[in-house]
């Protein structure tokens, strides 16, 4: 109990500081004579901002960039392009990026594909607002959670089919009359191989595994707007379509789809964003990114904090940031053409 | 009074077409059909599977999640609250499992508001204050939205944890690491809406003589409810949800938020089963509260929220 009204305290403490500094300001401006009253206000208005925007954006990725070309526990002695090569050198290092690669080819197509069909099929389709909800359910939900549902889904205790708990290996164990080979217990999470194979290029099982949550997530998102872009096709085009003797398959991919191209790049590149900084699954279920399953920003906090190597950890910021420049810039781009008409 | 209908934040995400024709009846089934649905609803089973077996779980007593699967709960049903109540009592780094959510808490709700308060000050300024370089200062703001947030981890955290910060490390610090980073979004889509009130009434209340604080707070501020609620819901999932940023600035277990009580969960307490459901549908609750009663301003800021960096 104590405790809850220490928790409202801090809150309404913290609000009450922020907004006395806020109006303190404004009314400190007003006191002023003209014309740095006007003057003054313009600044209580937009100067907070952009103390924010300077002090916490510009500088700090200024001082990052620097801080790539240094190494040591402090990043304090001179390693020039260093770390850069390190990553693309070292066999570790390579794990991490493919995997990254992976991840972003993989969820962007899939959660993409998963996004269309629903929004397709589901279109006027009788209960087509449950089956979105229930679809677009895991966006509300936080990473770490998704990842202990998954984590649930994948367990594995022992070989006994009928004393599992995950659902997953239940199944495999159960189906092992009828799939080939022979199915043994599992630990899915722990898996480095891809099913199997051992190769440098290809993502391991448990990479494979963790993928597949954020699919799970980001697919409602990429249901819900391009759902809203398909309802906006006019109906006359489909018609029409239809009445020069095309199919509802040619409609679709002929009228529908290019139709809706620019919401597309939009889920694509938005989707594209968030996967490259997945960071709270590989926390979550793959040990903070043991059994070779780290990728990019998963190792940026890692290498920064626990393992003390901040210039390193600033050249895997950097390589975040210079990979999503271009992505913003096409979606920027996209958008714009899509607000002045196709 | 129509500006108050006018929602450019979604027009502009979606990309909705002007030319959109009225939902004909004759149409109605065009390019549905009977394989496509079931496909539909199979793939909402598929989704929603997961989520109930945890929900399932999470209320079985822990001899039976032990035991075997969830889906036994339906040919032996058995029920008990005791998960939840033993989960809270959980020590997590010498603190119940309660007091992180207390923790979030915390961090949520000012880690919300601030960021949405600033925003809208600026955007305001943005949209109807005249300073020199106020259309490139603008400009400047939009193309920090590539900025990653990892770009200023490093750098922010020894600043922090130098003299010169004012703010002792903790939950201070992870609100203003949660404000600075939603910066460029929020003041982006708040000048957005801002900027397309009309100018009628802005030029009514500044010929009447009201003062630039007065038009923000009685006309601006009303009028934006539909805005702020997007992006506040947003902004307040965003946080809630978060782990990197608590993770990075909170400093020492006491300061952070359930997320990270999970994360150690999983670590620590990995096959206590009977743990780890409860308290990940503890972490869920709130933004499924969320989600299932704002679901229109929860659709409407995930879209705007899309084009973050």
């Amino acid at each position: 109990m104590v405790e809850i009204l220490k928790t409202f305290a801090t809150v309404a403490f913290g609000l009450a500081v922020f907004v006395g500094i806020l109006f303190g300001l404004y009314w400190l401006a007003s006191q002023l004579p003209e014309p740095w009253r006007e003057r003054a206000r313009v600044a209580v208005f937009v100067g907070p901002a952009l103390l924010l925007l300077v002090g916490g954006l510009i500088i700090p990725s200024i001082y990052t960039g620097r801080l790539s070309l240094y190494k040591g526990t402090s990043a304090t002695k001179w390693y020039g392009l260093g770390n850069f090569r390190d990553l693309f050198t070292d066999s570790d290092n390579l794990i991490v990026l493919r995997n990254t690669v992976w991840w972003v080819i993989l969820a962007t197509t899939v959660s993409t594909i998963v996004g269309i069909t629903i929004a397709r099929f589901a279109d006027r389709m009788r209960g087509e607002p449950i089956a979105k909800a229930l679809i677009f359910l895991p966006t509300a939900i936080s990473l770490v959670g998704a990842g202990i549902i998954w984590n649930f889904v994948y367990a594995t205790k022992g070989s006994d089919p009928d004393k599992q708990f995950g659902l997953l290996t239940w199944l495999w164990l159960k189906l092992d009359p009828i799939l080939p080979g022979k199915q043994e217990a599992h630990y899915w999470l722990q898996d480095r191989k891809f099913f199997g194979i051992d190769s440098n290029f290809l993502p391991g099982t448990n990479t494979i595994f963790m993928i597949i949550v954020i699919i799970w997530i980001q697919a409602g998102f990429a249901t819900v707007v391009l759902s809203a872009a398909m309802k906006g096709v006019p109906d006359d085009l489909v018609e029409a379509a239809r009445i020069d003797g095309a199919t509802d398959r040619q409609a679709f991919f002929r009228i529908v789809l290019p139709y809706v191209r620019g919401t597309i790049i939009t889920v694509a590149t938005t989707t594209l964003i968030a996967v490259l900084k997945v960071f709270d699954i590989i926390q979550t279920m793959g040990k903070g990114g043991q059994f070779d399953t780290s990728t990019l920003a998963n190792d940026m906090y890692t290498r920064s904090f626990p393992l003390e190597q901040p210039g390193y950890g600033a050249m895997l910021a950097v390589i975040l940031f210079v990979a999503v420049v271009p992505i913003v810039w096409v979606n920027a781009r996209n958008q714009r053409a899509i607000r002045e008409g196709r | 009074m129509t500006a108050a209908t006018i929602d450019p934040v979604t027009d502009a995400m979606i990309g909705t077409p002007k030319d959109k024709t009225p939902v004909g009846t004759k149409a109605a089934k065009r390019l549905s059909s009977r394989k496509g649905a079931i496909a539909v609803w199979v793939i909402a089973a598929l989704w929603t599977v997961p989520t109930f077996g945890l929900l399932i779980s999470s209320f079985r007593p822990e001899e039976d999640i032990k035991a075997n699967g969830w889906w036994n709960w339906f040919t032996s049903p058995s029920f008990t609250t005791k998960n939840y109540s033993s989960v809270l009592d959980t020590t997590i780094g010498a603190k119940p499992f309660s007091d992180f959510f207390l923790n979030s808490v915390k961090i949520t709700i000012p880690g919300a508001i601030i960021p949405i308060v600033i925003a809208a000050f600026a955007a305001y300024a943005f949209s109807w204050m005249r300073f020199k370089g106020r259309d490139w200062i603008f400009v400047g703001v939009v193309a920090l939205l590539v900025v990653p947030l990892q770009m200023c981890l490093i750098p922010l955290l020894r600043y922090f944890n130098s003299d010169y910060f004012p703010l002792n490390n903790g939950v201070p610090a992870i609100w203003l690491a949660h404000t600075i980073f939603a910066m460029p979004l929020a003041i982006f889509l708040l000048k957005n809406f801002i900027g397309s009130l009309p100018r009628e009434i802005m030029e009514a209340a500044r010929v009447d003589g009201a003062s630039h604080m007065t038009i923000f707070l009685r006309i601006v501020l009303p009028l934006s409810v539909p805005a702020i609620a997007s992006i506040g819901i947003f902004q307040f999932l965003w946080v809630w949800n978060d782990l990197l940023v608590a993770k990075v600035f909170g400093g020492g277990a006491a300061n952070q938020p359930m997320t990270f009580a999970m994360v150690d969960m999983v670590g620590t307490k990995g096959n206590e089963w009977q743990l780890l459901t409860a308290g990940a549908f503890i972490t869920m609750v709130v933004p499924l509260i969320v989600f299932l009663s704002l679901q229109r301003y929860f659709v409407r800021g995930l879209l705007a929220g899309s084009v973050k960096g």
